[in-house]
């Protein structure tokens, strides 16, 4: 075992101590029908052959290529501030502060993360973290479904596929209802629809809304949360962090609820997680949100001091009757969100979100001119649809040309003639002019064969 | 701790004062004392009609959550809202200050099921 | 762009901010000055935002913090001593596995290839990410005898949902729409119950026998037509082998229930025992518990779930699957219409699963048989340590945790469990579990794992005698404990009836956005 201390000399010791000759009696309890012999493993590969298997295992994934995806992960400069703080030990190597004496650290800096949180999104209880987007965007649901005793929730269709997957899978052993909201031409959610859904039918909880939308497009969010609100119902923001330094905050708008993905503030994008769930909400709903708040106390000296609180809405005392069974958060994707925030300051973190406007208006440009129009027409902050004609193939043979070519929407709505075509690309802070670039001349080069091809079926 | 003669008590630890045909509930310094530094109350609306077993409402402590169950039948007419901002009173004063629901006793009930004085020393002493 | 003022902050004295050992520090936002920090991101051209309406442009800045680059490190430095970590110390906390997180695990999952991957990056340009996926789904499927696994959840909780939806789905694939109760024994995790409720389910608890095991008989009494499952930690969190597993598990599927297995306690039981071949229908791993992957203050985990034949159908969504050709791609959406759907977004935290096949591979099957086997000596060995100052309430052999209580120092001196975990830290060492399980009054769960010196053992067993002694002699000591720590013991009384659970003094800034 490579990381054990124990000696033969310690072992036997021990056993000694036990009055034993071998391990088997510890095991005797295991009944013999039911005890396994061994692992059908292959032995223990030593540090310098698993390091160097691993980095050919992770050379044969293509992080080369023009990066345009987004869709809800977003690549961004890490300052590497953040990747030396939580590479710490005394962080990464620490258990869940139940000990708040000899955790200071990590609950300070859970209270100095919901601290900036609450600043970017206007709202003044940010739970210590939930597991991602999607996680977050379902617990946001099941937290109006209680506030409000009601069972019935509309979202946009514009919000994340998975978040809307994820969210029915967590509805559907209670029954509970998730109704979609059709969007518009240009993209926003169609409000007509929503005032005729708030209407008939059952009472709703709430109405979820993305911003920007899953189609990068802003949506009207004070309208939307005025016609909840009309309806008792409660409002949740589905939000993206980095855009909270230039857009307006959930809290502003009337948003009771913002939930999201936090992986835009300082983590990699790691094919799939850790990332980061947001959920963040009014003061009114502070006794509904699940997961873990630190809140600031003192101790019996009177110092200023950090701890774990409202703990009794957990599961560990709650059990059954819990708001939520969440019980490992994100701890350290939160650290590094802090440490994020922290380096980049306000005014880096504008020049992030409107450096991203910014080259999204260029690839934009760029991608017109490449004849792939955008197909929404509402405004946007750094991510868009266009209209490339055969698009799923299209993608593909730009992978082959070193460009990865945002995410083909028939993906996500397999149904809609307008979006089939579609490529949902974006760009940020890093995205440079020469990938712009390649990406507008490999789709020039592409779309052109197709029309070449075309012409000659003709 | 304190236990007073002029109450009735539930094995829940809940206590019931009888004003005529207003019982006032409440939860006992037993009570108090076993979940420690109470942080939350939560009660029920005024007019929500209780059977006698019924949850009315939780207490919560900075480590233990409890339901709160009605010793008799009733109606809620009034409820403690000083709780909600401070809590504390019932630890300080959990028969005064810290009582938590007036009901209006249904017909005929007297909680004369519940627990005397005596009885309720009993069991707390053998708890 | 001019920035928010933010007043510096008169806090209480938290005394000089650097010196050797432990200081508490101002937070973030009261080190703030405007105009300090920026230069890492180069500025946008002017009217970079023109193109967004004024209605959806925030009017404010957020106030966030200004500093430089030193003052943000000074900053976390010195907070990360007030830790205490695995790395600087004995962590037995119970239930837990703090065990030693390789430094070879953080390299790997920083590795670029790895960590700049876009989660929906075409299957094409994945190969590498999708192969250790799909190996690593093999691997806990030897290791918990399981057909099945997968990796998706993002921790044990998360897992245990996505099982007992499972359960839910298989029931209801076969009409049996009446299982509605899910059975937990009494000293069941938290989240047990609580994922049953997430489930829509109703939790019935039974009780555990003098012996520490669950009551067979009651188990039988409480199962029914009704029962949808049965969910058992083995060993048990009491830290004990439930030595009757087979008639447990007879009995379960005798009433047509489904067992679940919770895996917190894997690491007794590498290759000694495959829930999967026993019996059991399904499981959850937790990696940062059996495969070391760090904790990192709260998370983040990973809870890959292992399932039988009944329930392989019902998997989330999307798998990792090899093509004959070798080549590994995601399941496509509505690929596999029984699945139960998505428990999260993308295809899992791979970040963290790199890690726990980092430690697989690197120990290899008779490695992982020696972390059981060590694990297993460690407790038991300390177990007889303390067996003298402390009451050990189950006198059999222990799997990787034991429980002992301060039930008899309570009679003897007034002093509790809670004193005896918090003088641990004058002695250098962080507290096991206390009053967990619930069953065992003045409970202590102590977990020394496989990675803990004889020497370190010692050491504990010994201050753990040392505090018994002081609670007689001199129980304030004791009481009052910790004195060494960087703070003392906090009014969390005060936290959860006034709940101030963000700075305040940063709202509410002076200067609008330049538009």
């Amino acid at each position: 075992m490579p990381y054990g201390p124990h000696t033969t000399e310690d072992r036997a010791r021990m056993l000694e101590v036990l009055g034993l000759e071998t391990i088997a009696p510890l095991f005797a309890d295991i009944p013999t029908s039911v005890r396994a012999n061994g692992l059908d493993l292959p032995g223990p590969e030593p540090e310098l052959e698993l390091a160097a298997r691993l980095e050919r295992l992770a050379a044969r994934n293509r992080v080369d290529l023009a990066n345009f995806l987004g869709a809800g992960v977003y690549r961004h400069f890490l300052p590497p501030a953040v990747d030396q703080m939580i590479s710490r030990g005394e962080f990464y190597t620490a258990y869940t502060p139940y000990q708040p004496e000899i955790s200071q650290g990590t609950l300070q800096t859970i209270y100095e993360f919901q601290s900036l949180l609450a600043e970017l999104t206007g709202l003044d209880v940010v739970s210590a973290s939930h597991y991602d987007g999607a996680a977050a965007t379902a617990e946001a649901a099941l937290m109006a479904i209680r506030a409000t005793r009601r069972e019935r929730v509309l979202a946009s269709r514009a919000i994340h596929r998975h978040y809307l997957e994820t969210t029915r899978t967590y509805f559907s052993p209670a029954g509970l209802v998730l109704e979609e909201l059709p969007t518009l031409e240009d993209g926003r959610t169609d409000l007509a629809a929503l005032e005729r859904a708030l209407g008939v039918g059952p009472p709703v909880a709430a109405v979820l809304a993305g911003q920007p939308n899953a189609f990068g497009i802003l949506e009207p969010m004070g309208e939307i949360g005025r016609l909840a609100h009309a309806a008792g119902a409660l409002f949740v923001a589905v939000i993206e962090p980095v855009s909270l330094a230039v857009l307006a905050p959930p809290g502003e708008y009337g948003a009771d609820i913002a939930a999201g993905e936090g992986q835009p503030l300082g983590i990699a994008p790691q094919y799939g997680g850790p990332y980061l769930g947001i959920l963040a909400a009014t003061d009114a709903l502070v006794r509904q949100i699940p997961g873990r708040l630190v809140g600031k106390t003192t101790d019996l000296d009177g110092r200023r001091a950090f701890v774990m609180t409202l703990r009794a809405r957990e599961q560990d005392i709650r059990r059954e009757r819990a708001a939520s069974n969440i019980c490992t958060n994100q701890a350290l994707c939160a650290l590094a969100a802090t440490v994020y925030l922290a380096t980049l300051g306000p005014h880096g973190l504008r020049d992030v979100a409107a450096g991203g406007a910014a080259r999204a208006r260029d690839l934009e440009h760029a991608l017109a001119e490449a004849g792939a129009p955008r197909i929404h027409g509402g405004a946007y902050l750094n991510e868009f649809a266009v209209a490339v004609p055969d698009a799923e193939r299209v993608h593909a043979a730009l992978v082959d040309r070193g460009v990865l070519a945002g995410l083909p929407l028939a993906r996500w709505y397999p149904d809609d003639a307008r979006l089939r075509d579609g490529l949902l690309v974006c760009a940020t802070e890093v995205t440079t002019a020469d990938e712009i670039a390649r990406f507008a001349d490999a789709l020039r080069v592409e779309v052109g064969t197709t029309a070449t091809m075309a012409e000659a079926v003709r | 701790m304190e236990v007073r003669d002029d109450l009735r008590y539930s094995d829940d630890h809940e206590w019931l004062r009888l004003e005529d045909d207003v019982g006032v509930v409440g939860v006992t310094a037993y009570a108090a004392d076993q979940l420690g530094d109470i942080v939350f109350i939560e009660l029920p609306g005024v007019g929500s009609p209780l059977a006698a077993g019924q949850a009315f409402g939780v207490v919560e402590s900075v480590k233990a959550v409890s339901d709160l169950l009605a010793p008799v039948a009733g109606e809620v007419i009034e409820v403690n809202g000083a709780l909600v901002e401070r809590p504390e009173l019932v630890n300080a004063d959990p028969y005064g200050q810290g009582w938590m629901v007036k009901l209006r006793l249904q017909g005929g009930e007297s909680g004369e099921v519940l627990m005397d004085a005596e009885a309720y020393r009993q069991l707390t002493r053998a708890g | 762009m001019s920035a928010p003022r933010i007043e510096m902050q008169t806090g209480p004295d938290l005394g000089p901010r650097t010196a050797v050992g432990p200081m508490l520090q101002p937070t973030l936002m009261e080190l703030s000055r405007p105009g300090r920090g920026g230069g890492k991101i180069p500025h946008p051209p002017p009217g970079a935002l023109d193109a967004i309406p004024a209605e959806h442009r925030r009017a404010m800045p957020a106030a966030l913090p200004e500093l430089n680059e030193p003052e943000v490190i000074r900053h976390f430095v010195n907070l990360s001593h007030l830790n205490y970590s695995i790395d600087s110390g004995f962590y037995p906390l119970g239930s837990c596995t703090m065990k030693f997180n390789p430094k070879i695990n953080e390299w790997v999952a920083r590795l670029f290839g790895f960590a700049k991957l876009h989660p929906l990056a075409p299957d094409a340009a994945a190969q590498g990410s999708l192969e250790m996926l799909w190996e690593l789904e093999r691997l806990l499927i030897e290791i918990s005898g399981m057909v099945a696994v997968t990796l998706q959840p993002a921790a044990g909780a998360h897992g245990e949902l996505t099982g007992i939806l499972m359960v839910r789905a298989y029931h209801e694939s076969r009409g049996d729409e009446e299982r509605r109760e899910v059975i937990v024994p009494d000293s069941s995790h938290g989240t047990n119950p609580a994922t049953a409720s997430m489930a829509g389910f109703t939790t019935i608890t039974v009780p555990s026998d003098a012996r520490g095991g669950v009551e067979l008989d009651a188990l039988r009494g409480a199962l029914s037509p009704r029962t949808a499952a049965v969910m058992l930690t083995n060993p048990s969190t009491l830290g004990l082998f439930e030595d009757r597993i087979v008639e447990l598990l007879d009995a379960v599927h005798a009433a047509g229930a489904l067992a679940y297995m919770d895996g917190a306690n894997l690491n007794a039981v590498l290759g000694k025992f495959r829930p999967g071949a026993a019996g059991f229908d399904v499981m959850h791993f937790n990696v940062h518990k059996t495969f070391s992957t760090p904790h990192g203050g709260g998370g983040p985990g990973a809870g890959p779930v292992g399932v039988g034949e009944k329930l392989a159908p019902f998997l989330p969504s999307p798998r990792v699957l090899r093509e004959a050709d070798g080549r590994f791609r995601l399941e496509a959406p509505g690929e596999r219409p029984t699945s139960i759907g998505r428990v999260r977004a993308y295809q899992g935290s791979t970040g963290v699963l790199l890690r726990a096949y980092a430690y697989i591979c690197s120990h290899g099957g008779s490695g992982l048989v020696e972390v059981s086997e060590d694990a297993v000596l460690a407790a038991n060995y300390l177990k007889s340590e303390l067996a003298g100052a402390y009451e050990i309430p189950f006198d059999r052999p222990c799997k990787h945790e034991f429980v002992a209580t301060a039930r008899g120092l309570k009679e003897a001196s007034g002093v509790r469990t809670l004193d005896v975990a918090k003088r641990l830290i004058d002695k250098g060492f962080h507290p096991p579990t206390i009053y967990f399980p619930l069953i065992v009054e003045e409970c202590l769960l102590i977990e020394p794992t496989e990675t803990e010196s004889i020497e370190t053992l010692d050491a504990f067993a010994e201050a753990m005698t040392a505090i018994a002694r002081e609670a007689l002699e001199d129980p304030e000591v004791v009481k009052g404990a910790p004195h060494t720590a960087p703070v003392r013991r906090l009014d969390e009384a005060k936290a959860a009836r006034q709940p101030d659970l963000r700075w305040r003094a940063m709202t509410g800034a002076e200067t609008p956005c330049p538009q």
